[in-house]
């Protein structure tokens, strides 16, 4: 890939075009979307950086066929993503399905908005998060990210098309309203000292390719169509051919390692960021624009004496369940602030398994928390 | 400069609230080398209604990024005025567009004006009213770097138009200089 068109420098930038930016600089070619508020400001992005690389722009008739044309491009041999909120992410789940079946490596952006439905289009929530890990049908694993600010939704983005390549499937980018719409110095490296993983290829001759023969670590070298390998793609469940094998046997084999050739990584793929756990009595457990409204509680807290140790999650999904377990031993109760009514704080509350409480802090979206309702649940957690 | 400036820009939507509130935020990040982050009232009825642009202006890092209660409010619009006017403390300094907005009912106890819309309009456009008034912010805080400002300026307006919002914004520096002295 040659320098051309990569933003090298400091830029004063959203969280949505960092978005676009990120994926620019991780190689994506291919966006195919249906402009949705708050994302709009990726697509918009896209349609005009990707025509500057020689890449591909597709306003789509709907998310339907978004998700699809992306499926299909990186099938292709392209980097591909789109971009979306929760109604667009809803249409998505069928084909996001399709992308986890077939093993496509590519990225899906959801800019949360409240819902649901159609909700609150232009204000932000973080109920979409169950969704994420569970919204398209059947047993997968899925892997997803997010960030707090329009830096980290750049260096977020490059890494989620890098896992996308390295465990072939659908990577989520889960930000929100609030982080795409605001505005901070972005820093973009040069091209030169960007880790960028690439598709793993067949390492056999086209007429002995098996498209879903496992390597080791249970991820299967990927041809692109049209080079000559047979290449056999379909959502019902099949062998290391490609083709359908309607048996519980062919089930078990594929979709037990859909699941552990994500499972088995966990260490490898979980980023969490940690302050002062060590020591504390309460942790607060928070993601995306949340994080950043509980610090000020956190401070308040510390000011009052209060012992709290802060533990954002940066990957979502694996979830962070270990490390969780690891500090419920330490600490009496784990403070979970999010914008939804408990989607997350599950997932808590079943990693501290009763070694530690877990104290939601619910909103129903359109805003941030005020930060003294999550002081307040803090001070309830020592008592 | 001071450690940290909370400065918020409201008006009608098209007044270029939220592009002013970008150029600051741009000065301060890029040309000048100190945080900050911009945030935006941004809803469908934003054209014509009451807009806002919160701008943190820090040497440190900043973590919230949401104005409480800002240090600096410039309305442009009596509308936008008395939706934000409630937000600011005895020491926030407002500053309004005299022709625009009648300053009542506020607790603070530092204001300036300066017909903003009305000198764009004598500069030919009264489109860079906005402009106008970041050159008098710029010269009436010690919020902004001028020199930086004047650099975010000219990387951000289009082409074609960088003498034109050069003028307004060295015409609102002036103005300010010359009702201080």
């Amino acid at each position: 890939m040659s320098d051309r068109g990569h933003l090298e420098g400091e830029h004063f930038m959203s969280g949505d075009d960092a978005c676009a930016e990120g994926a620019i600089s991780a190689g994506c070619r291919f966006f195919a979307g249906y402009p949705i508020t708050p994302a709009t400001e990726i697509a918009e992005r896209m349609s005009d950086r990707l025509p500057e690389v020689d890449g591909t722009y597709i306003q789509m008739e709907d998310e339907l066929g978004s998700m699809a044309a992306v499926v299909g491009a990186s099938c292709g041999g392209v980097k591909a993503m789109t971009a979306t909120s929760g109604p667009g992410f809803s249409l998505m789940m069928e084909n996001i399905g399709l992308g986890i079946m077939l093993e496509t490596p590519c990225v899906v952006v959801n800019v949360q908005r409240a819902g649901p439905s159609t909700g609150l289009p232009t204000m932000v929530a973080q109920g979409d998060m169950m969704q994420a890990r569970w919204g398209s049908h059947g047993c997968y694993s899925i892997i997803a990210v997010s960030p707090d600010s329009p830096q980290e939704v750049y260096d977020l983005t490059i890494k989620a098309f890098n896992l996308a390549e390295r465990f072939r499937l659908p990577v989520l980018v889960m930000t929100d309203a609030a982080v795409g719409h605001m505005y901070e110095k972005v820093v973009i490296p040069p091209l030169s000292e960007i880790e960028l993983v690439p598709r793993r290829r067949p390492n056999v001759p086209p007429e002995e390719y098996w498209p879903y023969m496992p390597d080791d670590d249970l991820v299967p070298p990927m041809a692109n169509t049209g080079e000559g390998y047979r290449f056999h793609a379909t959502g019902l469940t099949h062998d290391e051919q490609g083709y359908p094998e309607m048996t519980a046997e062919a089930q078990d084999r594929l979709v037990r390692r859909l699941v552990e050739k994500v499972e088995r990584y966990r260490d490898e793929i979980i980023e969490v960021e940690e302050d002062s756990i060590e020591g504390s009595e309460v942790v607060v457990c928070t993601y995306g624009i949340t994080a950043r409204v509980a610090m000020i509680a956190v401070e308040r807290a510390r000011q009052e004496g209060i012992r709290v140790g802060m533990l954002r999650l940066i990957t979502i999904w694996p979830f962070p369940q270990d490390r969780i377990s690891e500090i419920a031993r330490q600490v009496k109760a784990f403070v979970v602030p999010e914008i939804n009514y408990g989607q997350i704080s599950l997932e808590v509350e079943r990693s501290a398994a009763g070694r530690a409480g877990t104290i939601l802090v619910p909103h129903m979206g359109g805003d941030v928390h005020n930060p003294e309702t999550i002081l307040e649940a803090i001070r309830q957690a020592v008592k | 400069m001071e450690d940290k400036h909370e400065i918020r820009l409201c008006g009608f939507g098209g007044q270029g609230i939220v592009l002013a509130g970008y150029i600051i935020g741009q000065a301060a990040t890029v040309y000048e080398g100190v945080n900050a982050v911009f945030t935006q009232d941004y809803g469908p009825e934003a054209r014509g209604g009451a807009c806002r642009a919160d701008v943190i202006i820090s040497e440190e890092a900043v973590r919230y990024p949401y104005i409480d209660k800002p240090s600096i409010l410039v309305a442009m619009s009596q509308a936008a005025y008395d939706k934000y006017i409630v937000s600011v403390r005895e020491d926030t300094l407002v500053i309004i567009d005299e022709d625009l907005v009648k300053p009542t009912g506020t607790i603070s106890n530092q204001l300036l004006s300066i017909p903003a819309s009305r000198i764009a309009e004598e500069l030919g456009r009264v489109a860079v009213a906005n402009v106008v008034m970041m050159g008098f912010l710029a010269a009436a805080t010690n919020a902004l770097s001028p020199d930086a400002m004047r650099k975010s300026i000219l990387a951000s307006v289009p082409p074609g138009t960088e003498d034109l919002n050069t003028k307004a914004f060295e015409t609102g520096f002036d103005y300010a200089k010359a009702k201080a002295s």
